[in-house]
């Protein structure tokens, strides 16, 4: 529900960035969604789809790299991704609650001209 | 005339980059004045408000409790937990599913922080996006009621796995609603092995000595 707020922080970072480089337009934004950010991909891409005309990434593609949720296991000292919502690890059951890898939501890069 | 070939700039910023800036000043803020900062986050109707009623008439006596208190519309719940001795602010978001620290930061900012020991931030009844957003708490605390399904814990993990504490609430009714109480405790220790488990009934005052107990260790450790 509010992936266009987020779509909007992400095209004025880009607008941002185009303009310190003396960019006029923005043709990529490569972009990486954990499976914890609460974001859901195809949400975000509708709003980057309905927001960026009239910006300098009108036009541009949008790559949007999931992350899935990876864990370390205490008892085994071993990272391990986990099957469902319980952290439960594959080798010995242990459950995690050291959550390594999901959360992100970043912008990761832009393709300027 | 050719356009310029595209150059790759990297950017690494992360998109809620606004709101954890403002959520580490909320937090720097509350910290600074010693104060204890829960957001409360549950489905609509598991009795936040009816915990923080008791808990603001009865826990308020013994240490100043203020309330930040979100809703999308209305201030029916701030009117309910008004003219219980400790401040009430209401925050209306409007078609925000979630606070955001940018509002929190704007209800507290008429309230004298150092004259209270905990802040209880009441948040928009929904369990998932509240979940995400960072208010610069520093103990979140989930609320399941007993005329909920026991597997809410499994359906919506990501409330669940970020609470230091998870509330049964209205345990009064869990026989009526045929409560599998092993089920649920099953499933939030499945999800959060880590979570303090408090149950209790707002309306009966059963176990809610156990859940001043433990603001009574919130505030302790943040003296300490």
């Amino acid at each position: 529900m509010h992936e266009a707020g987020l779509a909007t922080t992400a095209l004025e970072i880009a607008a941002d960035h185009a303009r310190r480089r003396g960019a006029a337009r923005v043709h990529r934004l490569t972009l990486r969604v954990g499976d914890l950010s609460g974001v859901a991909p195809e949400a975000l891409r509708f709003a980057l789809d309905a927001l960026s005309p009239g910006t300098p990434a009108a036009g541009a593609a949008f790559d949007i790299e999931v992350v899935s949720v990876e864990c370390h296991c205490p008892a085994c000292d071993r990272p391990f991704r986990p099957a469902d919502v319980i952290y439960a690890c594959p080798a010995c059951g242990r459950i995690s609650s050291d959550v390594r890898q999901g959360h992100e939501l970043e912008l990761v890069s832009l393709e300027v001209s | 005339m050719t356009e310029p070939a595209p150059t790759t700039v990297p950017v690494g910023e992360s998109l809620k980059a606004r709101n954890d800036r403002q959520a580490r000043a909320n937090r720097d803020a509350f910290r600074a004045r010693g104060l204890v900062v829960l957001n409360l986050l549950s489905s609509p109707g598991s009795g936040k408000t009816a915990l923080l009623e008791r808990t603001l008439s009865e826990y308020g006596r013994r240490r100043r409790v203020g309330v930040v208190v979100g809703d999308l519309q209305t201030d029916n719940d701030a009117r309910r937990l008004a003219g219980r001795g400790g401040p009430v602010v209401p925050v209306t978001t409007g078609t925000v599913c979630h606070l955001k620290a940018d509002m929190v930061a704007r209800a507290v900012a008429g309230l004298d922080l150092a004259a209270l020991d905990v802040l209880v931030i009441e948040n928009v009844g929904n369990l998932v996006c509240p979940a995400s957003f960072d208010l610069g708490e520093d103990t979140r605390v989930v609320l399941l009621s007993t005329t909920e399904g026991e597997d809410k814990p499994l359906k919506y993990p990501r409330a669940f796995k970020t609470a230091h504490a998870v509330v049964l609430t209205k345990t009064d009714l869990a026989g009526p609603a045929g409560f599998d109480r092993a089920a649920a405790l099953a499933n939030v220790r499945a999800v959060n092995p880590d979570a303090t488990v408090l149950e209790l009934s707002a309306r009966t005052g059963e176990g809610l000595g156990e859940w001043y107990a433990y603001l009574d260790g919130l505030v302790a450790r943040r003296a300490g």
